[in-house]
């Protein structure tokens, strides 16, 4: 064995998993687990953990799944996160623990977030549950939305004592992990609906089908339902288009409408009704997570899958394990490119897509050096189908019925990062809806320091 | 679950039901719709709100077939239950939020066509329950299709019935109504159109002539209802607009219906599609989740 390098992971051949929606990662097993902790240097000063939004003990962790102690290893994972199956498949570890990692200097980083996902796995897998509170204080808690923020935030209440209900929108809890993030990279039956059970066995409610803003208003939650604290973990839901012309025709889609109707209606299944028309040649307009995925979707749906992207390779935002998987399926990269036109026929369908290539010139605010047009070198692609996943924004539908709850000009809502307060009393925020689009990650790291910070304000009440 | 009280036919393909949701009865407001999925494999299916009982704590529907999904809900009876019934969406109408006094000296007239009868019913009531009394048309293909005439007789202040065989009552399409009504010397401040999009199409086209500001309910496709996809934008004046949540009500006579009446056939399937061709084209209320 090369202590240098990583002990490698198990994974669907691309042609195979091309066609298919079963996850692409098999994880490892408990050998290779144990191979793979023996690498860690159980650092005193642990950089890892620091670079964690919600300070899992790695070391610790990982010290255990060295001595084949998994069942504790997971109490370990259990005192910071709450959703670590999911976290371990899709944190963008390169950029935070691995990242910090002290074998990557000289070599490859301990692959943490695979054995996060082990050590998970195994405890769902031989029925350990997270521990619960046995003392109810009977307060009543309301948490808006059942993605990454709003569990995290929920768990920890509930295994503070609280009495905690979590208000989705939707007819399944569990935001973009449900709705966005595909089969193939986080399985909805398996995983997500395990870890939610999860939270719910910690004693949280879960009600489905209410629209905080349209059911019920936060203050009417507050008035005449007898909630103390609010939650607000509404996500960044609202997709962005790019204001071309012909961005209404029949074949042009968000990459949120795509995914939803392909991973919450599953109607990439035959025996599901909502319909899906996957389209033969598409277009994916974007380069984050979410083009990734909508890309492979309709990878998989059989249609030939392009990913129009105006910057170059270097700053695309996406994943580095999702780009290089995509690109392992045959999905074809259009770098420096972007659209300027969508072409429509008589019928109203997308026929083509005019574009323009780019150049990169000086950095921006940011620091990405930003795209500019190459006069004179538009081209038209041929397209039936354009998915277009630019970014999305905070939902207005909480803010707009909620006197006195500030947002910012981004349309997301004000809250400290410290403990989450809003400038409304008794209610907090965290997560997308607070950040705008970010990471599950962060996402749980905001519902946890809320949770702290509704623990603490009840406490002064 | 969400239990379904009572399921009634009001003709061969329309028919109603009273459905159990509390919280969507307490908000309910005019001109606001639901989403209903029938179980776990259904598709989400937007209605607009019919009635709603705040007391019983029911939600009424009134529901065409027109693909799979919709001939799948008229199978189910008393008893039986909803998976998923999430509400109420979109905006009220927005006299709901008007000036009482103003509201009161104005002269309404609601325009319902087919099955868009049904979302013009809360309004015409609501204005009744205010005080006001509005003038209805109401229009059908043939006598079977007239739904909810005792109901809208009750709180119309006149009722006009038409139906384009000349069937029952009156002979012809709510557009020529409206012209006689307008000729006879009536004067209306505001028109309400809900119907197929041709329909409002139409009225619009009339009414812009006529000088009478008109709002119309569009029913595009959706998915979640909450503005999340992006499935039911529209063109309305030169902007896009998300329908669940800045409608389903807009300014018809800047609507681009022509985009919009496209847009809509995106989901026909082979099969829905017979279906409508047999019985009207592109004429139907849409909200079928598969259309
Ligand atoms: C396709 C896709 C792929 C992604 N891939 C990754 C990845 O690989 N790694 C990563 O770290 N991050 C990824 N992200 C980002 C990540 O999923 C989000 O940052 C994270 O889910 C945000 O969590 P949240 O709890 O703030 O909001 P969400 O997960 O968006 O959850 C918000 C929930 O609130 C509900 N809600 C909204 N409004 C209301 C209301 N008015 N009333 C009631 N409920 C409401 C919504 O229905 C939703 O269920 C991806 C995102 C997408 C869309
Ligand atoms: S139905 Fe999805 S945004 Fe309107």
């Amino acid at each position: 064995m090369d202590v240098m390098k990583k002990v490698p992971v198990r994974e669907q051949d691309p042609k195979v998993r091309a066609t298919n929606f079963d996850e692409v990662c098999l994880g490892y097993n408990k050998e290779e687990a144990m191979e793979e902790a023996s690498r860690c240097l159980n650092c005193k000063n642990a950089q890892c953990v620091k670079a964690c939004p919600v300070s899992i003990d790695i070391p610790g962790f990982i010290s255990k799944v060295k001595d084949g102690d998994f069942e504790e290893a997971g109490y370990v994972i259990g005192e910071s996160s709450s959703l670590p199956a999911i976290c371990g498949r899709v944190c963008p570890q390169e950029s935070q623990c691995e990242g910090k990692c002290i074998r990557g200097i000289k070599g490859e980083a301990v692959s943490i977030g695979k054995l996060e996902r082990f050590v998970a796995d195994y405890a769902r897998e031989n029925g350990i549950k997270p521990k619960k509170c046995e003392t109810s204080n009977g307060r009543k808690v309301a948490v808006i939305g059942s993605g990454p923020a709003g569990l995290t935030c929920a768990g920890d209440l509930a295994k503070m004592g609280y009495d905690v209900t979590i208000f989705e929108a939707l007819h399944e809890p569990g935001g973009v992990l449900v709705y966005g993030i595909p089969e193939f990279r986080l399985p909805k039956e398996d995983v997500v609906k395990k870890e939610i059970e999860n939270v719910m066995s910690l004693g949280v409610k879960i009600e489905t089908n209410v629209v905080i803003g349209k059911s019920v208003t936060i203050d009417e939650l507050m008035d005449n339902e007898g909630f103390e604290a609010v939650f607000i973990g509404s996500g960044a839901g609202l997709p962005r288009f790019m204001g071309i012309p012909g961005e209404t025709a029949s074949g042009v889609y968000s990459a949120n409408e795509y995914l939803t109707r392909s991973n919450l209606m599953k109607a990439f299944r035959d025996d599901y009704d909502t319909p899906i028309n996957p389209g033969k040649k598409v277009a994916v307009v974007g380069g984050g997570n979410v083009a990734m995925d909508a890309a492979r979707t309709a990878l998989r749906l059989g249609a030939d899958v392009h990913i129009v992207y105006r910057r170059s390779e270097e700053e695309l935002p996406a994943r580095v394990e999702e780009v290089h998987h995509a690109k392992e399926e045959g999905i074809v990269f259009d770098l420096l490119t972007n659209p300027t036109e969508i072409l429509v026929d008589e019928n109203g369908w997308v026929c083509g897509m005019k574009c323009i290539r780019m150049e990169l010139g000086e950095p921006d605010e940011s620091g990405r050096r930003s795209p500019v047009e190459i006069p004179g070198s538009e081209f038209t692609i041929d397209v039936d189908t354009v998915i277009m996943s630019l970014g999305t924004s905070p939902n207005p539908l909480i803010s707009s019925t909620t006197e006195g709850l500030e947002t910012n000009r981004r349309k997301c809502i004000v809250a400290s990062e410290e403990d989450g307060k809003t400038s409304k009393e008794g209610v907090f925020a965290g997560g997308d809806a607070v950040t705008g689009a970010a990471t599950v990650i962060l996402a749980m790291g905001a519902g946890k320091a809320a949770a702290k910070g509704i623990d603490e304000y009840l406490r002064n009440k | 679950m969400y239990k379904i009280l009572k399921a009634q036919n009001l003709a061969s393909n329309i028919f109603l039901m009273d459905v159990e949701a509390k919280r969507v009865a307490s908000a309910a407001q005019p001109g606001q719709f639901v989403i209903v999925k029938i179980d776990e494999k259904g598709e989400r299916i937007p209605l607009t709100i019919c009635d709603y009982d705040r007391e019983k704590g029911t939600v009424t529907i009134v529901v065409q077939t027109i693909g799979a999904s919709t001939v799948r809900m008229q199978k189910l009876k008393a008893g039986d239950s909803f998976r998923d019934f999430v509400g109420p969406l979109g905006k009220p109408s927005e006299f709901i939020n008007e000036d009482p006094d103003s509201l009161k000296r104005k002269k309404i007239l609601f325009v319902g066509g087919g099955l868009g009868t049904a979302p013009v019913y809360p309004q015409v009531k609501w204005l009744h329950e205010h005080g006001i009394d509005a003038d209805v048309i109401v229009g059908a293909k043939t006598k079977d299709l007239v739904i909810l005439e005792d109901e809208m007789e009750k709180v119309a202040g006149n009722l006009y019935i038409t139906t384009d065989d000349g069937s029952y009552k009156r002979k012809g399409m709510v557009t020529e109504v409206i012209k006689d009504l307008v000729e006879k010397g009536n004067k209306y401040d505001v028109c309400v159109a809900i119907g197929p999009m041709i329909m409002m199409k139409f009225v619009c086209l009339l009414t812009k002539e006529l000088g009478i500001p008109t709002i119309v309910s569009m029913n595009p496709i959706m998915v979640d209802g909450t503005g999340m996809c992006g499935a039911c934008r529209l063109i309305v004046g030169d902007e896009v607009k998300f329908a669940c949540v800045d409608g389903p009500e807009f300014d018809g006579h800047l609507v681009d219906f022509d985009q919009a009446m496209k847009r809509q056939n995106l989901y026909k399937t082979e099969e829905g599609r017979a279906m409508l061709r047999e019985q009207e084209g592109d004429t139907h209320h849409g909200g079928c989740g598969s259309c």
